[in-house]
């Protein structure tokens, strides 16, 4: 294709494009005028129903915890997709040694896995109560390993968080979830049924199954990310 | 909408149009995930802090990391 060519199908379609979002853009509310009525029906009904303060979190893991179920399982599907294709079936291979050599960035670096580990369980902690939950906070805790890695070495990577230990928190965390659902089968009429004791609002110990199924999913998403981060840098780390 | 929520929005725009315009893959990285902290900035001025906090960890954590490694598996593949 010559470049006057591509201009010419660069022009046109280019203002087809714009013209369709511009005549999109015209149809939505104004600015500031939320047309959600479901929205705003669960604010209302999501502190007094199921006693936590973050609306948010009140849908996803239990007015819509199914959709949230789905979503799990496409990162569980796609964390065990890689592990499939990458991970080796027998490694025996001795872990390469090696080390960040500047201390300025072994010492920033490393003091901050601590309160990265700190923040994570409180995102994933007051999910229900503040903005947050189980896979913001999941996905800060995995960043923990990650940063001994960048600023530290490999093998402190490996050492904290050792592939039983992984695999095992993946899989429950995924699993829990199920479980949790059936449990709300059996306990009351419908999966996911809230049938825990809803607790009292404002409280760590409030939700029901809220509280349960976000913490199933911070083990899900961190111990998935840290699968990731292991089998990617193994690509990386050996020689071929 | 309040100056701040018009102020990031032209920051988001520009910041979309820095990162097409990086041309290293690795400073690529970088700046997208710098782009991200625009995004996550702007998701609060629109008080939406749950997806502010996604955006956060996705684009500050999991996305380079994955990305360096896979730079790092290319160059590594390429004749010195």
């Amino acid at each position: 294709m010559t470049v006057r060519t591509r201009l010419v199908l660069f022009a046109v379609s280019g203002a087809g494009l714009g013209a369709l979002l511009l005549w999109g853009l015209a149809g939505l509310p104004d600015f500031g005028h939320f047309a959600g009525e479901y929205g705003r029906l669960l604010n209302s009904a999501a502190a007094r129903e199921r006693h936590v303060t973050n609306v948010v979190a009140a849908i996803t893991f239990d007015y819509r915890g199914f959709d949230t179920l789905g979503e799990e399982f496409i990162l569980f599907a796609a964390v065990m997709g890689v592990a499939l294709l990458l991970r080796e079936a027998r490694d025996d291979r001795e872990r390469p040694y090696d080390e960040v050599r500047s201390e300025t960035v072994r010492l920033v670096g490393l003091s901050l896995v601590g309160p990265l580990v700190v923040v994570g369980l409180f995102i994933v902690a007051h999910g229900y109560l503040t903005p947050g939950g189980g896979f913001q906070g999941g996905i800060a805790l995995a960043a923990a390993p990650a940063l001994l890695y960048a600023a530290g070495r490999y093998r402190a990577l490996r050492a904290a968080s050792p592939t039983g230990l992984v695999d095992l928190a993946e899989g429950s965390g995924a699993g829990g979830y199920v479980v949790t659902g059936l449990a709300g089968l059996v306990a009351g009429s419908v999966f996911l049924e809230n049938f825990v004791d809803l607790g009292k609002t404002g409280m760590l110990a409030a939700g029901g199954t809220i509280a349960l199924v976000n913490w199933c999913s911070a083990f899900a998403v961190s111990a998935g990310a840290v699968l990731l981060f292991h089998e990617f840098l193994e690509e990386v780390m050996y020689p071929e | 909408m309040i100056p701040l929520q018009v102020v990031v929005l032209a920051l988001v725009g520009l910041g979309a149009g820095v990162v097409v315009a990086t041309r290293d893959p690795i400073r690529q990285t970088l700046v997208g995930g710098l782009y991200g902290l625009l995004l996550a900035a702007l998701f609060v001025v629109f008080q939406a802090p749950d997806v502010a906090l996604s955006e956060l960890v996705v684009s500050s954590v999991a996305f380079p990391f994955i990305l360096f490694a896979a730079l790092a598996k290319l160059r590594k593949g390429q004749p010195k």
